[in-house]
């Protein structure tokens, strides 16, 4: 198992090293520069602003310096964020982000897995019905019309809880993003729990439990181990896209997340703070997909991993 | 399963501990004053040198005091400078320094403190995107390119109260340049102890109404009251909460709930909706900034002039205001903004006459031209960089130009970066949209967009070396009023040409609650929180 994990951990490696050439070359490939402005820049101050990022030199040798700076941690100076490099701004957007994205994945499999549940075992009465519907408009309904909404009823209409900003972490601030981030997951997790246990329930195991007798709990909680595997496997990239932060969800809630980076990062052509992304983005993946193939193992007796 | 129950639990208790502690806090405060103030953005940089956006600025403002700076309502006052005198020559300003002036620290404010700045500012291994707004002082321009050294700017303490600025050349609005973001002092010995980081909050030391306090990006900049400034007494806010409210249609949800006492920006299509929910809580001011498209002058049809007319008359620039921009703009006729002081701009006949008699001469002047319906075929592009109104614009203006012109009309948008860049790399292009923000308030500072060695932001390619000379002319001008008299003359030389069609003014958008006071729409868009109050 340690050795399934290290050999894993080594192959994102190459993996990584190849995400970050693309990157590297597409990110530069954008029309446009970090300096462009509506208020241009003079040419003398061009030269010296290229000058001080190093821009001025040719493309490759900047390739190489930067994977020179990458492997030693260093992700270098945001173009957009003048103060800071790209790994403070990583360092301290990442917890929020992580926090929040969290919250919402607990939240997501909790009340999804619930839902599911409840609808397999009643499949195709009016509870089945009611947990579908609430899914399927979960599912479609795009966040950022449930983000306002959420923002209109509880904290204009209700004035129940603040519509925005992080607070210093106080949860009354944390309960609408955290529940606008979960619903489309918690959305999709009740859709396939519900597949996966009907399926499960039907299963030979299961019909043999229920032949001895044994108490519905019991046999709910062995076909719920089955039904789980589809879930985990979707959990993996669903929880590198929770952790690392909506875009849409830090915007509307003026969340102090990582989660705009990317886009914000494209748009400013903010070369440095796209490749610190990049690499976290990935960095995330790879480590949440080993975490899904590791718990497979736990969860299904017949995937050893030697 | 347990696992996760254990978070879950920690996740619930950690919030609950916040909740109480921040309960604690609101409980425990006194007759403090906090203005909570959306900002529409996170800094860039809180480094006056590497400084280029209004968001920055506003609070850049808050925390230093330039030698002059912007009173409540526009006007330049004395501010780090008590008072100063400018040679006969109109080239050597001298600066007195307030006696009382201090740092946040306790510091006195030294002229060697602005000394220090200004040489940091055109120092080449700054890289200060400004740099060249500072060109007139003297030997400036060759600091900046590597060429003389700092010391040889033309900026110098005479005592520790007294600051001397030798100028290139008579640069009669210099006074409005210096009340720049970018012309604000720096405490000399924390920057040099602290290098870049000097702008964190504990190493920033600042000479203006507030200082730094904390700085969460992207959550808040907390700024507190300085009680070293000169006129403490009469700053009414003891802190000033700055939130970077990005999403505006977000922020106007949070300053309808109370959460935030005024918010810069809001969306321009929910201005009408606004006025009938906040009335007088919504604050429309036309400031120095401008939307136009630049023609190609150098490719037909665009070389004619009359051409060029055609489709600036053909524009309804009254629906453009108040439909397009949803009322939160004035029409253009001209480059220069109103509300520049002791200016008088050209008359334009176009802007007294109604549209349909515009649209007449449009036709008239398009078909002496040739072209148009049963004559060479009128093909336009409008390049813009992707937003909202940047579309909804030129959607409007291309269906003015076919029904008036008859002429055929494609869009193409890209974003900002694409945009601009491909204009100041001398793409091709017939109708470029583009927009101005005067840096400071003077007609100098719009016409120069058509100087043809501007080679940067004269995306028309507009080259007239008569007008160039009447721009050269009104800078060695001392006299105020016959250099404002050039200036009008050369604006009405530029509009004859029209090498750009000038569409609106943008007005500044901002929500004050009726709880504020001191909040006065000003064409400089400039609004210090020194100035403001806010009832409990």
């Amino acid at each position: 198992m340690l050795i399934y994990t290290l050999r894993r951990l080594a192959s994102a490696v190459p993996t990584l090293f190849i995400i970050v050439t693309v990157a590297f070359f597409l990110v530069r490939f954008a029309p446009g520069g970090p300096f462009d402005m509506e208020q241009p820049v003079a040419p003398q101050v061009l030269e010296n602003l290229k000058r001080a990022y190093s821009l001025d030199q040719p493309l490759f040798y900047q390739y190489l310096d930067y994977l020179g700076k990458l492997v030693r941690g260093d992700l270098g100076p945001s173009y957009s964020a003048l103060d800071f490099t790209v790994g403070e701004m990583l360092m301290r957007g990442l917890p929020y982000s992580i926090s929040l994205g969290f919250g919402a994945l607990i939240l997501a499999v909790f009340g999804g897995v619930t839902a599911g549940v409840v609808a397999a075992l009643h499949q195709n009465s009016a509870s089945d019905y009611s947990v579908m519907t609430v899914a399927t408009v979960g599912v479609t309904v795009p966040n950022f019309v449930v983000g306002p909404l959420l923002q209109l009823v509880f904290g204009l209409m209700l004035g129940l809880l603040p519509l925005g900003g992080w607070g210093g972490g106080d949860l009354s601030h944390r309960i609408l993003p955290t529940i606008a981030l979960a619903l489309p997951q918690m959305a999709v997790i009740a859709r396939l729990t519900r597949g996966a246990m009907i399926e499960a329930l039907r299963a030979d195991h299961i019909r043999t439990l229920r032949a001895n007798g044994l108490s519905n709990s019991i046999i709910i909680t062995h076909a719920l181990r089955g039904a789980l595997l589809p879930v985990i496997s979707y959990l993996g990239p669903a929880a590198a896209a929770l952790v690392t932060g909506s875009v849409v969800i830090e915007k509307i809630f003026a969340i102090p997340g990582v989660g705009a980076y990317f886009v914000d990062g494209a748009l400013n052509r903010d070369y440095t703070l796209v490749m610190g992304t990049v690499v976290m983005l990935a960095g995330f993946v790879v480590v949440f997909n080993l975490i899904v193939d590791l718990l497979y193992a736990a969860l299904d007796p017949r995937v050893r991993y030697e | 399963m347990n696992k996760s129950w254990q978070s879950l639990t920690g996740y619930l208790r950690v919030g609950l501990v916040a909740a109480l502690a921040t309960g604690a806090l609101i409980t425990g405060a006194s007759a403090e004053v906090t203005y909570r103030r959306g900002n529409a953005g996170d800094p860039k940089t809180l480094d006056q040198h590497q400084t280029s956006i209004d968001v920055e600025a506003n609070i850049l403002r808050d925390l230093y005091d330039g030698l002059l700076a912007y009173d409540s309502r526009g006007k330049v006052t004395p501010a780090a400078a008590a008072s100063w005198s400018i040679s006969p020559d109109g080239k050597v300003y001298t600066f007195k320094l307030r006696e009382n002036g201090k740092w946040s620290n306790g510091d006195p404010v030294k002229a060697s403190d602005f000394v220090f700045s200004f040489r940091r500012m055109l120092d080449p291994q700054t890289a200060a995107r400004y740099a060249a707004l500072h060109y007139p002082i003297k030997n400036a321009r060759a600091v900046n390119r590597g060429e003389l050294p700092p010391a040889e700017l033309g900026v110098k303490a005479i005592d520790d109260k007294t600051l001397e600025i030798t100028l290139e050349q008579p640069t009669p609005y210099f006074l409005e340049l210096l009340t720049h973001q970018t012309a604000l002092p720096l405490h000399q010995a924390s920057v040099e102890k602290y290098g870049k980081d000097f702008v964190r909050p504990g190493n920033l030391v600042s000479n203006g109404a507030f200082k730094l306090s904390e700085f969460v990006p992207s959550d808040h900049i907390k700024v507190v009251k300085n009680p070293n400034y000169f006129d403490a007494k009469d700053v009414k806010v003891d802190t000033v909460m700055f939130y970077p409210t990005e999403d505006s249609a977000a922020a106007v949800r949070r300053f309808m709930a109370g959460e935030l006492d005024t918010n810069y920006q809001f969306p321009i299509d929910q201005l009408n909706f606004l006025k009938q929910k906040l009335g007088s809580q919504v604050r429309t001011a036309p400031y120095l900034s401008i939307e136009y498209y630049a023609t190609n002058v150098q490719k037909p049809p665009f070389n004619d002039p009359r051409v060029r007319h055609a489709l600036s008359l053909a524009i309804d620039r009254d629906f453009l205001a108040e439909k397009t921009w949803g009322g939160a703009a004035v029409p253009a006729y001209r480059m220069t903004p109103p509300g520049l002081q002791n200016y008088t701009p050209p008359e334009i006949a176009a802007a007294g006459e109604t549209q349909l008699d515009r649209e007449d001469k449009a036709k008239e002047l398009i078909k002496a031209a040739g072209y148009g319906p049963g004559q060479k075929p009128l093909k336009i592009e409008i390049r813009y960089n992707t937003n909202d109104s940047n579309k909804n614009t030129a959607t409007a203006v291309a269906d003015m130009w076919k029904s008036v012109l008859g002429a055929e009309v494609t869009l193409l948008n890209s974003d900002i970066k694409s945009h601009y860049a491909y204009l100041q790399n001398k793409g091709d292009f017939d109708i470029a949209r583009a927009g101005w923000v005067g840096d400071y308030a003077d007609p100098q500072n719009f016409l120069f967009l058509g100087l043809s060695d501007n080679a940067v932001s004269n995306y028309s390619r507009y080259k007239n070396p008569d007008y160039d000379a009447l721009l050269k002319k009104s800078d060695e001008t001392g006299d105020q009023a016959a250099r404002m008299k050039i200036l009008s003359d050369a604006e009405a030389m530029f509009m004859k040409d029209e090498p750009v069609i000038p569409l609106i003014y943008r007005s500044s958008l901002h929500l004050v609650s009726p709880k504020v006071s001191g909040y006065e729409d000003n064409v400089q868009n400039v609004h210090r929180s020194r100035y403001i109050s806010i009832a409990p």
